[in-house]
């Protein structure tokens, strides 16, 4: 009686394997899931949030920032320093200086949701690496933009 | 086949066999940095004393030094795995305590990401569990799927892991109907794929052997050791939050709370395998009955909530998580108290792994499916 119920557990454990097995087997057949980056990339979706940029003023090609300091206030981590002053004869202020300490970051994305006059907006880089960690420590996100102040 | 077997040592008995060794604080088998003390009488184990506190970052401190939308971004970083849950919770907790309104869509649409997170948990518990148990294709089988949701939630939420979607008084932005129906088809295409995952191990002899009559936790010890989730449904305690305090619309839904009786290693993955269908099952009715309508209430820029206090209770892949606000009427909290699942259920681990084979505690561990930095927070 015992051995027989052994030898039963046995075939019925054999056949287990092989069912598992049949499953294993069957992924030989099929594509692999991988991407392979960085020879390809997989799509990025609309909303990713990378880290912030600045957008620039259709008009002017000046940040669209007005220093309101609203993101500085609200970001969780404080990494966002912004100063700015007004440009001669303007009536609102424009940002001179806008740094995002990136190693801070945690990129929730209270900033871009608080801004007043949507200056800003998710970059779509992720591929971000360096040997130091200076280069993120004080991102200069008006580099590119025109400044009412360079001449001056 | 007569497990657990008593060893005949005791503690201050150090001889040649006794020994204590150290599980942690990095090892696979521990996902995170959890150090246990083994004291060991050869393969056997006499005591485990989990040692806690490598990865604490006074979540509740800095939680007090925030605003409440500033807290947001920090709840979902204390269980990556189901940060859409306790960004629920969060979220849940203040609305409650300033008697926000939330529309119905937006309700329906965080039961959805939810529950699509909760699969994508218990996913990567299966692969998890399964390594820790030695084998391989299930961990490559079940991340290839939760690719599929992290996708989908990365498409709505703009991220991967830490979504911190969910805003008071609704959501940030809407999903469209291309959205849903490829949740649909996610769902279809799953369903079929399912089978495969009960193939593979649920039917198999190794498992059985392995996680069979191991680590039992008894009814009487699960109520009063405070677990929950299906660490307490798999010993036969039929206690889920979504069903008996319903929240965010959790009501409207009809699904069932799976239970299982024997509260070993299997019965867990019994109670966690059947949940996916559920949750499959309730978001396919989430998106079946979703209304039209705005998906965010007005709600003012700069939260000041009412004094008083308020807690919630949210289900979370792991069990019962309550958040706990004191409030003072200022922007700040007062007081902020997280009860997490995972530090009450891995406090029975010292219990259930005396007398057991190492190996069969680390299936034990395995089983308890708990994220480190939700435990030391």
């Amino acid at each position: 009686m015992m051995d027989c119920c052994y030898i039963k557990e046995v075939v019925k454990g054999f056949f287990s394997l092989c069912t598992g097995m049949r499953v294993t087997m069957g992924n030989v057949f099929t594509r692999p899931a991988t991407i392979q980056w960085p020879r390809k990339a997989a799509p990025l979706p609309d909303r990713f949030r990378g880290h912030i940029m600045m957008l620039a003023n259709d008009k002017t090609g000046f940040p669209k920032c007005i220093a309101c300091t609203s993101c500085a206030r609200n970001c969780p981590s404080r990494c966002i320093t912004v100063t700015g002053k007004k440009p001669e004869g303007a009536k609102k202020k424009v940002a001179d200086r806008f740094e995002l300490d990136f190693t801070k970051c945690s990129l929730c994305g209270l900033c871009v949701e608080i801004c007043p006059v949507g200056a800003l907006d998710f970059s779509r880089d992720y591929a971000m690496a360096s040997y130091t960690r200076n280069d993120f420590a004080a991102m200069d996100l008006l580099q590119g933009l025109g400044s009412p102040f360079k001449d001056a | 086949m007569n497990r657990p077997i008593q060893p005949t040592y005791t503690l201050d008995k150090v001889g040649e066999e006794n020994f204590a060794l150290n599980l942690g604080p990095q090892h696979p088998g521990t996902h995170g940095v959890l150090r246990v003390v083994l004291h060991m009488d050869g393969e056997y184990i006499l005591q485990a004393d989990p040692v806690l506190g490598y990865g604490h970052r006074m979540q509740e401190k800095i939680a007090e030094n925030m605003t409440y939308p500033q807290a947001l971004p920090y709840v979902c970083r204390m269980d990556y795995l189901g940060a859409l849950s306790y960004n629920l919770a969060w979220v849940l907790a203040v609305e409650k305590l300033c008697q926000f309104e939330v529309p119905e869509r937006a309700e329906a649409i965080r039961v959805i990401a939810t529950e699509l997170n909760r699969i994508s948990s218990h996913l990567l518990w299966w692969g998890a569990f399964l390594l820790d148990l030695g084998g391989f294709t299930p961990f490559l089988q079940a991340l290839t799927d939760r690719e599929q949701i992290l996708d989908l939630l990365e498409e709505i939420t703009g991220s991967r892991l830490t979504y911190c979607y969910f805003r008071f008084g609704g959501l940030p932005s809407d999903v469209d109907e291309e959205w849903l129906t490829r949740v649909l088809a996610f769902i279809k295409e799953f369903r079929d794929r399912l089978p495969r995952y009960h193939d593979l191990v649920t039917g198999n002899v190794i498992f059985h052997h392995r996680s069979k009559d191991v680590g039992v936790i008894l009814p009487f010890d699960a109520a009063g050791y405070g677990l929950s989730g299906p660490i307490l449904r798999g010993s036969g305690i039929e206690f889920d939050v979504r069903k008996h305090e319903p929240y965010s619309g959790y009501d409207r839904y009809d699904f069932e709370v799976p239970v299982d009786q024997n509260g070993d290693c299997l019965g867990r993955y019994n109670v966690r395998m059947a949940e996916i269908e559920q949750s499959l099952r309730i978001i396919e009715q989430a998106i079946g009955s979703i209304p039209d309508g705005p998906v965010r209430s007005k709600v003012p820029k700069l939260i000041k909530a009412p004094a008083g206090e308020v807690a919630m209770a949210v289900e979370t892949p792991r069990g019962q998580l309550v958040i706990y606000i004191v409030s003072d009427g200022s922007k700040k909290p007062y007081r902020v108290k997280y009860r997490v699942p995972s530090f009450a259920n891995l406090s029975i681990f010292a219990k259930m792994a005396r007398g057991q084979l190492l190996a069969d505690a680390l299936a034990i561990l395995g089983s308890l499916d708990m994220v480190i930095p939700e435990v030391d927070r």
